[in-house]
């Protein structure tokens, strides 16, 4: 490729033109220039993390500081009283995404190996396409749903377990349908990088399907299915619409699996806007640990990503 | 000796098909639960639907979301056209000039961390740098907080696409004299248009249906706001999220929030499958 370096010092330009060179000197100047405005755009990427960890960090800090560690102990979260523990929160999204990622992963890796190893070819690219698309549906849509039909439905098929519909495991179970069609589809690009020649010799020895599936195909895409399991429970942990709706909205730690409960989006979601002073900064603070959470888990993902390219990610 | 009756052959023969059926089982319970969200979805929005839902503006009785669909619209298209400009830049940069050094990895990971970090916390970002500082709500902070969401999108398939393009290409336009930037913007540009544009476009879908960065920057209304973008903007997401919960005494209100459910669902999946089109064409 072309240096503008070499241009910029006319070397081996001896014998043109003033008007030739000049043109050449002012396109390897444009060369230059090019390159540092795309540059810059890259670096602000480096930048927008800086300033989302100190922005929360500066905004957050009235809270932190005059709670200390308190703020993660403390199991309850009364605003009028000003008292703040993101112990209730934490609890609701870790126990969530849990209850999401249980449920979620047997269907999703089911689906896949389904689509990859025994769908008749007629309805393989329909339903692959069909998960896709469904990925996309805006995750208020699934907290609607859950609010208007699933938590009715819970309440009356099981009224010793979920007396109001509503709850942490309700929210779980949206969580779940949420991240499905994900999974799926990142699984199903992991599984489909696996050589076709692999598989046929597996078959040549005589294994049935699944020995293929699980001795050949899973071992040798580990990684990315882990990976992609990972990015969903992300997902699951940031999640805030298909959350509030159904999570019941209690302020007050309850370390049962159906009970009502909070997560720390909804938390947030639900209280931000008529918060002010030391609440707000509270709130804030739980974006910070939410998003030091979701990093770490983002993180571990795309290293376990890092070989197999999933567009969906 | 027959081995297909052996007990071991058997064995696994059986464990074959409780697997299989298990699996076929797995995708009939997926396919029903996300059918049964579009048919509620369908059968609950399609009896709010009419002409007048997209010219009236939100009332608290009666009345229809054309305020808050032209917002949605307003500020998707602009996030978009912001974040195309980033992410393109910013994507092409790292396909063309990023192969040397740790920062182009670096960069390249924040990105992919950006890209699934939860859009509540890229609300509150915004909160706090834009809404603060200009003391008020406003339909800027909302194009904004949508804007840090699209452009890890479009970087992220600005830089697979243009990747795409064999270096004999560029090779080839070098020889001939090309200078970089006419490589980039003639050649590899022109190779990789139709899956920039599929980006964009997943991207521009992706956005629209984003409620939680909006709660803490455009905030709602009930008002016609065509383009003053210095206050607060009704829009689809945050009139549906209104209407289900504050105001979800009012059952028209909650129908009205079926139906913008729909069209909100129905407009996302015709620019996925306008995007799959466009991607199609490519190969």
């Amino acid at each position: 490729m072309a240096t503008p370096q070499a241009i910029q010092t006319g070397g081996g330009l001896g014998g043109l033109s003033e008007a030739t060179r000049r043109r050449l000197q002012r396109k390897a100047r444009i060369d230059v220039w090019f390159e540092r405005t795309l540059f810059a755009f890259a670096f602000a990427v480096l930048l927008l993390l800086g300033a989302i960890i100190a922005s929360l960090i500066a905004s957050s800090w009235p809270a932190l500081e005059r709670y200390g560690l308190e703020f993660f102990t403390e199991n309850r979260w009364a605003a009028n009283v000003e008292v703040f523990g993101a112990l209730p929160a934490i609890y609701g999204t870790l126990l969530t995404s849990l209850i999401a990622i249980v449920i979620a992963v047997p269907i999703s890796f089911g689906i896949a190996i389904f689509l990859t190893e025994r769908c008749p070819n007629v309805l393989r690219q329909p339903l692959s396409t069909l998960i896709e698309l469904l990925a996309g549906i805006p995750s208020i849509i699934y907290g609607m749903w859950g609010m208007e039909v699933l938590a009715p439905l819970l309440r009356t098929w099981f009224p010793s377990v979920f007396p109001a519909g509503t709850g942490l495991a309700t929210a779980g179970i949206i969580l779940a349908v949420m991240i499905i069609p994900f999974i799926t589809a990142v699984s199903r690009d992991v599984i489909n990088t696996v050589p076709a020649v692999m598989r046929e010799s597996a078959y040549g020895l005589g294994c049935t399907t699944w020995e293929v599936a699980r001795r050949v195909i899973l071992p040798s895409v580990k990684g990315g299915l882990v990976g992609g399991v990972v990015l969903g429970l992300g997902r699951a942990l940031g999640e805030t619409m298909a959350v509030t709706f159904v999570i019941g909205n209690n302020l007050f730690l309850n370390t049962t699996l159906t009970g009502q409960g909070t997560s720390i989006a909804a938390l947030i979601a639900n209280q931000f806007s008529e918060s002010d002073g030391t609440q707000r900064s509270a709130l804030l603070a739980l974006g910070l640990i939410l998003f030091l959470i979701t990093f770490a888990v983002l993180a571990f993902a795309r290293y376990l990503l890092r070989n197999s390219t999933g567009r969906h990610a | 000796m027959q081995t297909h009756t052996t007990p071991l052959y058997r064995r696994r023969k059986l464990l074959n098909r409780l697997v299989m059926a298990a699996c076929i089982g797995a995708t009939l319970i997926g396919f029903v639960f996300l059918f049964a969200i579009l048919l509620t979805l369908v059968t609950k929005g399609l009896s709010a639907i009419s002409p007048s839902i997209f010219i009236e503006r939100t009332r608290m009785n009666g009345g229809g979301l054309g305020n808050a669909i032209w917002g949605t619209f307003l500020m998707t298209s602009l996030a978009t056209i912001l974040g195309t400009v980033i992410g393109v830049a910013a994507g092409t940069w790292l396909a063309e000039y990023g192969n040397k050094g740790v920062l182009p990895k670096v960069i390249r990971f924040i990105n992919d961390i950006l890209l699934s970090a939860p859009s509540i916390i890229i609300g509150l970002f915004i909160y706090a740098v834009v809404v603060v500082p200009m003391g008020s709500f406003s339909a800027w902070a909302g194009v904004l907080s949508l804007t840090v969401i699209i452009v890890p999108v479009v970087i992220r398939s600005t830089e697979d696409m243009l990747r795409l393009i064999p270096n004999s290409l560029r090779e080839a336009a070098a020889a001939l004299g090309a200078h970089r930037w006419w490589i980039i913007v003639r050649v590899c540009y022109s190779g990789a248009r139709a899956g920039i544009l599929t980006g964009i476009l997943l991207g521009f879908a992706r956005i629209s249906g984003e409620t939680a960065p909006l709660l803490f920057t455009s905030l709602n209304s009930n008002q016609w706001n065509f383009f003053n973008l210095d206050n607060e903007m009704a829009n689809l997401p945050m009139t549906i999220y209104q209407n289900m919960t504050i105001n979800a005494f009012i059952p028209d209100l909650v129908s009205l929030a079926w139906g913008g459910a729909l069209i909100l669902t129905a407009a996302i999946l015709i620019l996925n499958i306008a995007a799959r089109y466009f991607s199609r064409q490519r190969t």
